[in-house]
């Protein structure tokens, strides 16, 4: 990517989280957000996501597109390990409203209380939702 | 942190998760667009919205386009798009609630 | 302060571009800096040259570009976003084999470590979206 080249500013390392709030393919938020994500990795940043609402949705075991001939991206969320991106949090209220336990999740994952969702909220420079 | 709420919460709960999971210390609310919904007097959402721990701040002209200007709860605090600026200059961070 | 913005809906339908439009105003009348407006998911869609909204409608495009041009606002359209949704610029036309690119004056194309990049250099990135 060209325009990643040019930047060069003596190592400013900025945290970066991405809310996910909304569920996958029903709409593009969730594969488009990830996109950035993966762009994330390589500015060397502390990159963080956070899943709560039905953005929870998105980690679910078991997504089978074959018959609405979209992708299935939810593989991805396995491969950020490789970019180094590490920090997935999901909102424990939100699990547990839609009949979910971390168990059903294709990624290991920091459960944690909403509370503690919103104190790693407030201790971000940038937050970036989808 | 600022935290920018867009949607109605007859709409979506945008609002619910801003009030479940905002950290309430050093937090303001910014209702745009069909956000400012939630801050009309006599409704639903009255009683949540007053009891958020946090300020409360309407922008006035969506306020305004919709017809709220003088149907809206005690105890917010409007603001136009120059305060909108100052309010996101004003915390060290913000949170659009999409 | 250095603001960036990111617009994450398309004209018209969503009040998000609007909404963003009178922010980066207000906050350019109070001697802030808008460093960069990126467009992303449908956002794209505000950078077409070939928007023809009814005479007594504001021109969201046109708005964008004479704000951008006047006030040296970088206004950069999301590429993998754009190519999904048709706005190609010159170059991009070329390479794809197409006959037309539709891209406004003061926009350009190009890729997601814009984003992050603004992130980064900016004081605060504010996102509008739905």
């Amino acid at each position: 990517m060209s325009d990643d080249m040019d930047f060069e500013e003596g190592g400013t390392v900025k945290k970066f989280m991405f809310v996910n709030r909304k569920a996958p393919y029903g709409t593009i938020y969730a594969l488009e957000g990830l996109e950035v994500v993966l762009i994330s990795a390589a500015f060397d940043q502390d990159v963080s996501l956070a899943f709560l609402d039905d953005g929870v949705f998105q980690l679910v075991k078991g997504q089978k597109t074959d018959g609405v001939e979209m992708k299935n991206f939810s593989p991805t969320y396995r491969a950020l390990e490789g970019y180094d991106i590490e920090k997935l949090y999901v909102e424990r209220e939100s699990l547990e409203a839609r009949g979910l336990s971390e168990d059903d999740l294709l990624v290991d994952v920091q459960v944690m209380s909403a509370a503690e969702m919103g104190d790693m909220m407030s201790q971000q420079d940038v937050v970036i939702s989808f | 942190m600022l935290h920018i709420v867009n949607k109605s919460p007859f709409d979506t709960n945008a609002l619910a998760g801003v009030l479940r999971v905002a950290k309430k210390e050093g937090s303001a609310v910014l209702l745009i667009e069909d956000g400012v919904y939630a801050a009309a007097k006599n409704s639903a959402t009255e009683a949540s919205l007053k009891a958020a721990g946090m300020p409360v701040y309407v922008l006035q002209p969506d306020a305004d386009a919709r017809g709220l200007q003088n149907r809206l709860m005690d105890g917010v605090n409007m603001v136009d798009y120059g305060g909108f600026v100052d309010l996101v200059a004003g915390h060290d961070n913000v949170q659009s609630w999409l | 302060m250095k603001f960036s913005i990111m617009v994450s809906e398309g004209p018209y339908t969503h009040q998000a571009t609007d909404s963003a439009y009178q922010f980066a105003k207000a906050a350019l009348a109070k001697g802030h800096e808008i460093m960069r407006v990126f467009f992303y998911h449908d956002g794209v869609n505000n950078g077409t040259r070939l928007t023809v909204p009814p005479q007594d409608d504001r021109h969201i495009v046109n708005r964008w570009s004479e704000l951008g041009t006047k006030n040296n606002i970088d206004l950069v359209i999301c590429i993998a976003a754009a190519q999904r949704r048709g706005l190609l610029d010159e170059n991009e036309a070329k390479r794809q084999g197409k006959n037309a690119d539709n891209i406004a004056p003061g926009f350009r194309i190009s890729g997601l470590g814009q984003l992050v990049e603004a992130g980064i250099q900016s004081d605060r990135l504010v996102v509008f979206g739905d």
